[in-house]
């Protein structure tokens, strides 16, 4: 079944339409990327499907019946409820807060206006923290942690408003290649004991290492489907050749063979003599250097 | 020193100068903490502005000022909320908008009807008369639901302080938090403005909020340590200005700027 509905979905931004005509729908237990280079509306998109952004056109309709739609009705109660681990904003990163206390406002999700933190919130809060690893910074300052540090403890918040469904905007984002693969696996952990997890990514072959399904955005959808399906789309290869030392580079593609030239010019001995970039670039660098040596003149 | 101290609480306006003004430092250093955080510094600035036309404005026509000054203030801080979120005028270009357009309006109604008088005068400045027997209750009242909505909705506001939009996706209604807050400010801002001046207010807001996050990493450590110290620092600046016979409001703000100066550099001690 279902849990998130999108149908013919369009949002602007001060009259510039960011996304347009987008639909697909999210079930129960899926791992969703959505892919697209910058600019290409994926967290517009996805900041529509949380009711922070008003959409122009179509419906984001949750399982339960409640929509996001032209006036997001805060009165539906929401049988699925959403976590979210948004992109970190600056002021965030020097914010005085402890870990406990930014991971505990996680839990007012949903809940009936009670003034004060139950037992419960504070179990939860421990027990969300001990699954991703850093319960022994409980006390600690959030702005004294590392990127790594930080990106748990916003996804330990996130844990604490849902066991349903949980919306992440390139979570790995800035994190070193070590940080980024413990990410991932937290995330598929968190995937695998029933979490729908939709998340936001640069990092094509992450996307088709975890996940199972795939949107790729341009503005309009390019592709949405099975991360099996996806791996065998034009789009995808010609995605890929652009990783450097990957092994999908085609000939044909005019992305991939003007990469390779870049490439060309960080290293002498594959200079071309038949290339005019390359001739022109030398010609420069002979210039620079009669210059310099006149100036010592 | 202890008969001076004496002397002071002989004086009923000096009580009451000395009670509202207490609760008032507690209100604003509260409420600092989570404006200095969201960037919302100068929002207090502006409608202490705000609160000099209408009170101007409610001189010159002879109506009460707390009247008239509370419900425009916070119809003001409502107006700069809204102009906040609008992408086309930026929140501090509002801001400045606002509070240069109300000190104008103020000003030149008073030029055209009574003149620039004492009143008026105070009304910029401070002073510590300012607070007489009706407006005692009133202030001490509006103080005592400021401090009760602010403990009530405390994880609520540290919620939308830290991550407005992780707020609202998770249902909860930020824009009436955000409503509160600047409810509860425009209410602090009127009730300070007389003893403290108009001009000088929003120093009780941003100088305590700032102070205490050079030294504490935790946010209600951040928020005690400000209360504390706002109403500290509050207590020495009005019986310094009684021994020296200065202007309270002033007195108190030199005395937030030493407390600031200490506080800066036992932050970087710590370090």
């Amino acid at each position: 079944m279902s849990i998130i509905d999108c149908k013919n979905l369009s949002v602007s931004y001060e009259g510039k339409t960011i996304v347009s005509d987008v639909s697909f729908s999210i079930n129960a237990g899926d791992y969703l990327c959505i892919l697209g280079e910058n600019g290409s509306g994926k967290t517009t998109l996805m900041k529509t499907l949380l009711g922070l952004k008003k959409p122009d056109k179509g419906q984001v309709l949750f399982g339960d019946g409640c929509s996001v739609g032209k006036s997001a009705d805060a009165s539906c109660k929401r049988v699925h409820k959403i976590g979210y681990l948004p992109q970190q904003t600056n002021f965030q990163k020097d914010f005085p807060a402890t870990v406990m206390e930014i991971v505990l406002s996680g839990t007012l999700n949903g809940k009936a206006f009670k003034p004060f933190y139950t037992k419960e919130d504070k179990k939860k809060a421990l027990s969300a923290m001990e699954s991703l690893g850093i319960s022994d910074l409980k006390k600690a300052s959030y702005m004294e942690l590392s990127g790594g540090q930080q990106q748990r403890v916003l996804l330990a918040r996130a844990l604490c408003s849902t066991q349903d469904i949980l919306f992440l905007d390139e979570p790995v984002a800035g994190l070193d290649p070590k940080v980024t693969l413990d990410m991932y696996e937290i995330i598929r952990t968190l995937n695998e004991i029933g979490i729908t997890i939709v998340m936001i990514s640069h990092d094509i072959e992450a996307a088709l290492e975890y996940s199972n399904h795939v949107l790729h955005l341009n503005k309009d959808m390019d592709f949405f489907g099975t991360t099996e399906e996806y791996r065998h789309t034009e789009l995808c290869e010609h995605y890929l050749c652009h990783i450097p030392g990957h092994l999908h580079h085609d000939d044909n593609c005019e992305i991939c063979n003007e990469q390779e030239h870049l490439l060309g010019h960080t290293h002498a001995h594959m200079h071309d003599h038949d290339c005019e970039i390359c001739e022109e670039e030398a010609h420069e660098a002979e210039v620079m250097a009669a210059g310099q040596e006149e100036n010592h003149v | 020193m202890f008969r001076v101290i004496a002397e002071i609480f002989f004086y009923p306006f000096m009580v009451r100068a000395i009670v509202c003004g207490i609760l008032i430092s507690l209100c604003a250093a509260v409420m600092g903490v989570s404006l200095v955080l969201k960037r919302y510094s100068m929002i207090g600035d502006g409608l202490s502005h705000v609160g000099f036309g209408a009170l101007a404005v409610a001189t010159a026509f002879n109506w009460a000022p707390m009247a008239v000054s509370i419900p425009v203030v916070i119809i003001a801080a409502f107006f700069l909320l809204r102009l906040n979120e609008n992408t086309r005028i930026k929140g501090d270009a509002a801001i400045a908008l606002i509070s240069t357009g109300a000190l104008a309006i103020g000003i030149l109604v008073v030029s055209l009807t009574t003149g620039v008088n004492i009143d008026i005068y105070n009304y910029m400045f401070g002073s510590i008369l300012a607070i007489d027997k009706e407006n005692l209750w009133l202030s001490v009242i509006l103080c005592v639901v400021v401090i009760v909505l602010f403990v009530l909705f405390y994880n609520r506001i540290f919620a939308v302080t830290f991550d407005e939009n992780f707020a609202k996706a998770t249902q909860m209604r930020s824009g009436i938090y955000n409503m509160l807050i600047a409810l509860l400010t425009a209410v602090t801002i009127v009730l300070g403005m007389r003893l403290m001046g108009a001009l000088l207010i929003s120093a009780l807001i941003i100088f305590p909020a700032l102070s205490s996050m050079r030294v504490f990493k935790n946010y209600k450590k951040v928020t005690i340590c400000a209360a504390i110290l706002a109403v500290v620092c509050f207590v020495i600046g009005i019986f310094l200005s009684y021994i020296i016979a200065t202007p309270v409001g002033a007195t108190v703000v030199v005395i937030n700027i030493i407390a600031f100066i200490i506080f800066y550099i036992v932050g970087k001690l710590k370090k």
